[in-house]
């Protein structure tokens, strides 16, 4: 037994008073100290950039504040959906941009949506052909910048149409280089009969779901509810347009000069970029499907089955609703990114609020610091927004385990 | 009487060799035989003019547009420009200096990623701390006899690569740094780390470029330039640090809870807990995801064209406005699309075959 080694059995002797511990040593007290310290210089980096940024402005003569917003813009924008015009102030600009960007998010959302889950399921698909298929138009998309695409339906697409003299015609529409020029539908009086219609025929969707339930609880007896409510939510409005008498006309386009009057025009940028977000924002949506349905445990659909459920009702009443969960939240993120790239139009002009607001606007104002720090509270607040929604949404679905 | 066993039928011949995995596959039911007859359909009526387009009837040789004689693709056009968009304006008898730092590059990673290779470590602190330094002088020169280029003639592909490599080595320290914080006990360190990961999160990256190119001036004293290429190398690095950061925080929190006890137990610091012992299990399992990051990071390099950078997609875009070659755009977008697919493809393959090496690995992850 080498013999350096300490004696067991003697005791450790407490004659020696414990040492208070150090502060740097505690680790309650060295928290506190570095935190302190963190404050003290992210103040002074604050302060630092603060001082820097006054000087510089007050140096190249820009007041700051957000009065520039009740000025004259003085310019025109292509598209709005609200009243603009030249006169209009620069605080008008911002809701322009701001209602463009949320048009071409909401569209672009719904269709990517319906693309991105018809995409997903058919990845999974027992057909060979439509699961390869669906998996090279993923791989394909996915991979390529969305910048890009959007360059390439505008500028190698839609650049490539004829000028207005040689538009393509079909329906009444015109398709030409500045945009796709349809008949607009003008509501004529006794038009809000079809909207009556249509909000009778949603609340009595609501009753008849409802009492659906209810009948299947007490006699497990199956009402062909989906049928029924689409019959309503078609048939009801087409009931009451065709009884008043079809109070509805077109305004054609026409062809004045070098351009279309009247009608409605959609501008090739949008078009561009609608397609572009859709197209590649669906490839990401198929995966989180994709992802989601394999999430389901087989054991499920097995037990599905052994239940005697037929197919439709399984995916319906077991699969969706347990792939729902899994699928939601990357679905929101991906709706979210959707928005967010949304602010590549500026890059082919489409007049949204990075292109409208953060583009012309600073532009002609040059109040940098108040029309970037708007546009971002822009994006900031949606986001801020979705993950409150999911978080409600996660707290909703989670699983209760007994 | 017959006392040998008989030998095995053969399966039906519907269901063996081409017409039973057809059978399968393509034919089972009345629905899906439609939809195959149809989508076969649709696939060679759209896919035969794609690919005659392409190849069969492009021009591939010739200096001048009057080459491209035929229906199909001028890829006349992509060869005579394709010193410019892989090397930006750099001046011609340097660009060895590119290819140089990029097939360093390469065999860094090559390193990294090859399992079998040896002393991974030094492969990292080589391609983290050693490779930035000599990249840097390479490319920027002025230094040990070579000469200076400035950024301004940087351009094409590489330019792309710099933006991404630089924005992905320099948001990783930073990443890391606000993963941990946001892990913290320390209020305020924890609640700085959210916000600012929040903000970078919620704001497009096209803004996050706008604040660098036009607000990073005024913020510093007058005299402190940066130049263009800088400027948007620190937006980018801010941008993505924030989403480096979530990609590392799940990693922290897959790491079992006993592993950070048992460190505890030893009487590891915080620094020793982390460097020594979670750290390397958590870097370990966020390959993947920063593999993910960096090919969305990787695509994201295209916005720069809006701030006046030429990346690979702007300098092919200002090329197809040249009077010479006018109307080839559709070309020059293929090439780019074709480029950006082929780097993006192969990182998602290789981070989707890391991923299932690394589930049979850990059990813990669910």
């Amino acid at each position: 037994m080498p013999s350096d080694l300490p004696n067991v059995n003697e005791r450790p002797s407490h004659e020696k008073p414990i040492e208070e511990i150090k502060f740097w040593n505690d680790p309650a007290k060295r928290a506190m100290l570095f935190q302190i310290l963190l404050v003290l210089v992210l103040g002074t980096f604050v302060w630092f950039i603060g001082s820097n940024t006054l000087n510089n402005l007050e140096q190249r003569g820009i007041t700051t504040g957000f009065g520039f917003l009740n000025q004259e813009a003085g310019f025109g924008i292509p598209l709005s959906l609200i009243e603009y015009a030249e006169t209009s102030s620069y605080g008008r600009t911002f809701f322009v941009g701001l209602l463009n960007t949320v048009l071409v998010s909401v569209l672009g959302i719904i269709a990517a949506t319906i693309l991105g889950f018809i995409l997903g399921v058919a990845r999974l698909s027992d057909n060979w052909l439509i699961a390869k298929l669906s998996a090279l138009y993923i791989e394909t998309f996915r991979n390529i910048p969305l910048l890009l695409q959007i360059f390439f339906w505008y500028f190698a697409v839609l650049r490539s149409l004829p000028s207005p003299r040689q538009s393509i015609e079909f329906l009444g529409s015109y398709l030409n280089i500045r945009g796709l020029s349809m008949p607009a539908p003008v509501a004529e009086p006794g038009f809000h009969f079809v909207w009556i219609a249509l909000g009778v025929a949603i609340v009595a969707s609501w009753l008849v779901t409802k009492w659906a339930h209810k009948r299947q609880d007490e006699t497990g007896q199956i009402f062909p509810t989906p049928w029924v409510v689409t019959g309503l939510i078609i048939g009801l409005p087409l009931l009451a347009f065709l009884v008043t008498g079809a109070p509805l006309s077109l305004d054609h386009p026409e062809l004045r000069g070098f351009n279309f009057r009247g009608g409605m025009t959609i501008i090739p940028e949008f078009v561009a970029l609608w397609l572009a977000l859709t197209i590649y924002t669906a490839a990401f949506i198929a995966e989180t499907v994709r992802g989601g349905i394999l999430a389901v445990p087989h054991g499920q659909i097995e037990a599905a089955s052994a239940l005697g459920l037929p197919k439709t009702r399984t995916l319906r009443l077991i699969v969706i609703p347990q792939a729902m969960r899994v699928i939601i939240p990357p679905l929101t993120s991906q709706y979210l990114n959707l928005t967010k790239n949304s602010s590549l139009a500026t890059a082919i002009g489409y007049p949204d609020l990075v292109s409208v607001f953060a583009g012309t606007t600073l532009n002609q104002t040059g109040q940098a610091i108040e029309i970037i720090s708007m546009t971002m509270a822009v994006y900031l607040t949606l986001s801020i927004l979705t993950s409150l929604f999911m978080n409600w949404y996660n707290k909703r679905v989670a699983l209760i385990e007994r | 009487m017959k006392y040998e066993l008989q030998p095995t039928l053969p399966p039906p011949p519907n269901t063996i060799g081409v017409v039973g995995w057809a059978r399968k596959h393509l034919f089972n039911g009345p629905f899906n035989s439609i939809a195959t007859i149809l989508l076969a359909w649709l696939a060679v009526t759209l896919l035969i003019p794609v690919i005659d387009w392409v190849f069969i009837s492009a021009n591939w040789s010739g200096t001048t547009r009057d080459a491209c004689t035929g229906e199909g693709a001028c890829w006349v056009f992509i060869g005579q420009r394709i010193d410019q968009f892989l090397y930006g304006f750099y001046p011609r008898e340097e660009t060895w200096r590119l290819d140089l730092s990029f097939v360093l590059l390469l065999a860094l990673i090559l390193w990294l990623a090859i399992p079998k290779l040896p002393a991974k470590g030094w492969a990292a602190v080589l391609t983290l701390i050693v490779y930035p330094i000599v990249a840097f002088y390479l490319l920027t020169g002025g230094a040990f006899g070579l000469v200076a280029v400035d950024t301004h003639e940087w351009g094409g592909l590489s330019l792309t690569l710099v933006l991404a490599v630089v924005g992905m080595v320099a948001s990783l320290p930073l990443g890391i740094l606000l993963a941990l914080g946001r892990q913290s006990d320390m209020p305020i360190v924890k609640s700085l780390s959210v916000i600012y990961i929040e903000i970078w999160r919620g704001v497009p990256l096209i803004t996050v470029l706008f604040m660098a190119s036009v607000m990073l001036p005024l913020f510093f004293p007058e005299g402190m330039n940066f130049d263009k290429l800088l400027r948007a190398l620190i937006g980018i690095t801010l941008f993505q640090s924030a989403y480096m950061a979530e990609v590392i925080r799940g990693g922290l929190q897959a790491i079992p809870k006993g592993q950070y006890e048992a460190a505890d137990a030893l009487g590891l610091g915080y620094w020793q807990k982390m460097i020594l012992i979670i750290l390397p299990q958590a870097l370990k399992m966020m390959i993947p995801g920063i593999v993910n990051t960096f090919i969305a990071l990787f695509k994201d390099t295209s916005l720069v064209l809006i701030i006046g950078l030429f990346d690979l997609l702007a300098i092919v875009q200002a090329a197809t406005n040249d009077p010479r070659w006018i109307g080839y755009a559709t070309e020059g977008y293929v090439f780019v699309a074709f480029v950006f697919w082929l780097f993006c493809f192969s990182m998602s393959r290789y981070s989707q075959h890391l991923e299932k090496r690394l589930q049979t690995g850990h059990g813990n992850r669910a």
